[in-house]
């Protein structure tokens, strides 16, 4: 009998102190960023908006690999390879469909010239679906992005207008496989 | 006509329309802090302090699509909303809020509001019931079960009030705390009371017969449009009644505590009732955003097994005090 009435009591009790420790939260500072009018800080590294960046030459970093749209895990990279007449490889077309992307970064990570970056940027709404398709217009940008020296012609081995084979960084000249012989 | 009396034309329409501001106004008071008491900051967006928020619910309310679903029992699923505004008003109605402030008195006004708090329950019944729908329906249910074990005692813990002030009628209870308000002999009763008068206008914690995380929004999930919004209205007027009521019986309604009496008696009296309502009105905010839903059979044992006899004891240690007193 007086250990369920203590029982009960203390159930009472405990609820008090609840409602207690909640109504001193009125005196607390809210946690609350009010975020049209104060914007976050966004960090460097946030994986946001998706660009295509430029090398430090100005040219289109990108080599339409292919290699986002297999990484990308939702499919909303689609582009179509174009070869100009100095032998560069750039995209013809190049869309994201950012009603799909998840922002995932995958497509960075694959990118093997640097070209695709995801930056800061979040704030992408839309009224119409249809804008959130990307065309490559929309997303090159005249800089280099994160990667200001990198310039994936200039080390890569692949001949170009103005740069033969062996002529690359760090490139030894084609070995003449004749001169190899006893 | 245009006087402070009970029942002048002044007075209806100084009762309803504040007591209807007051209602709807606190979607915003509790939006904005419920939002304080969890760190965050509530509505502050729509006007002043977010103060128009009122009327954009509003607005969101009235243009929604007003959908019946072709299953339910249309005639009752109109029906049911409509009871609970209607009959939380009608319990306004008995409400003394300062000398010859008041719409009616009653002589059996505290019989009066518990009538039509009874009627109330009807509003979800019949709401769980028309919607043909499960969860509806388990609403419905647990509200009914709830409803009707929770009024047993608040009628009880309030007879103690009854045999000290010898009176049914609210007034003549808020007179005779002229000497001291009734928390102070009936403790009990005023626990007890406050438990059931939030389990009767099915406020969190005792939000059972909705308990969204359990049955979608029980008894008014089919709703949309203004018939939830007179489900809300009704909730929030019932517990503007609630508030009212608590004060009137157990805090002396009217008259200002430690003679801080001020002015002109009406304007006085109407101030501490305003004041002591707010309180009661934040009160039940407070315990919304502080404390947790129990689970069914926890609100069953703690109503029948704890509630009941504490309010019968309290019941009967007031009568035999009180016979002893009378010789």
């Amino acid at each position: 009998m007086f250990k369920a009435i203590g029982k009960q009591i203390k159930i009472i009790w405990t609820q008090i102190v609840t409602l207690w420790l909640v109504f001193l939260h009125l005196f607390k500072k809210a946690d609350t960023v009010e975020y049209p009018d104060v914007k976050p800080y966004m960090f460097p590294r946030w994986r946001g908006r998706i660009i295509l960046t430029r090398d430090p030459d100005g040219e289109e970093r990108c080599v339409a690999c292919n290699l986002c749209a297999v990484a990308c895990p939702v499919d909303c990279i689609s582009l179509q390879k174009t070869e100009d007449e100095e032998g560069r490889w750039y995209p013809e077309f190049f869309r994201i469909n950012f009603s799909r992307c998840i922002m995932c970064g995958f497509c960075e990570e694959a990118c093997p010239t640097h070209a695709i970056q995801l930056t800061p940027d979040f704030e992408m709404a839309e009224y119409v679906r249809q804008d959130m398709v990307w065309e490559k217009e929309h997303m090159l940008i005249q800089g280099t992005g994160k990667y200001h020296d990198y310039n994936f012609y200039k080390v890569a081995g692949k001949a170009i207008g103005g740069k033969g084979k062996g002529e690359a960084q760090n490139e030894l000249p084609p070995v003449d496989r004749r001169g190899l012989l006893p | 006509m245009f006087s402070f009396e009970v029942g002048s034309l002044l007075n209806i329409g100084l009762v309803f329309v504040v007591g209807l501001v007051v209602a709807i106004m606190m979607i915003w008071v509790e939006r904005r802090f419920l939002g304080f008491w969890s760190d965050r900051l509530g509505p502050n967006r729509v006007g002043p302090f977010g103060l128009f928020q009122v009327i954009a619910d509003a607005v969101k309310m009235l243009t929604k699509e007003d959908w019946i679903p072709p299953f339910a029992d249309k005639f009752t699923f109109v029906l049911a909303p409509m009871v609970l505004p209607i009959v939380m008003l009608l319990s306004l109605g008995v409400m003394p809020f300062a000398p010859g402030v008041g719409i009616m008195d009653l002589n059996i006004g505290l019989l009066f509001v518990f009538a039509m708090a009874g009627l109330a329950s009807y509003s979800t019944m019949l709401g769980g019931l028309a919607s043909n729908n499960k969860f509806s329906l388990l609403g419905a249910l647990r509200g009914a079960g709830q409803m009707i074990s929770y009024e047993v005692f608040m009628g009880i813990s309030i007879l103690g009030i009854v045999i000290l002030s010898d009176s049914f009628s609210l007034r003549e209870i808020v007179e005779a705390q002229e000497d001291g308000w009734f928390v102070i002999p009936q403790f009990f009763g005023f626990i007890v009371f406050m438990v059931a008068a939030m389990a009767e206008s099915h406020r969190w914690p005792f939000d059972l017969p909705e308990g969204e995380s359990e049955i979608i929004s029980g008894y008014n999930t089919e709703y949309s449009g203004m018939k939830f919004g007179l489900f809300m209205i009704g909730e929030y007027i019932g517990m503007v009644v609630m508030s009212a009521l608590i004060p009137v019986l157990f805090f002396g309604g009217w008259h200002a505590p430690f003679g801080l009496e001020f002015g002109n008696e009406i304007i006085s009296g109407l101030f501490w009732m305003g004041a002591k309502t707010s309180f009661f009105l934040l009160f039940f905010v407070l315990v919304r955003a502080a404390l947790v839903r129990p689970r069914y059979d926890q609100l069953m044992n703690y109503g029948w097994l704890v509630m009941l006899p504490l309010a019968l004891l309290n019941l009967l240690v007031t009568g035999a005090v009180v016979l002893y007193q009378a010789g």
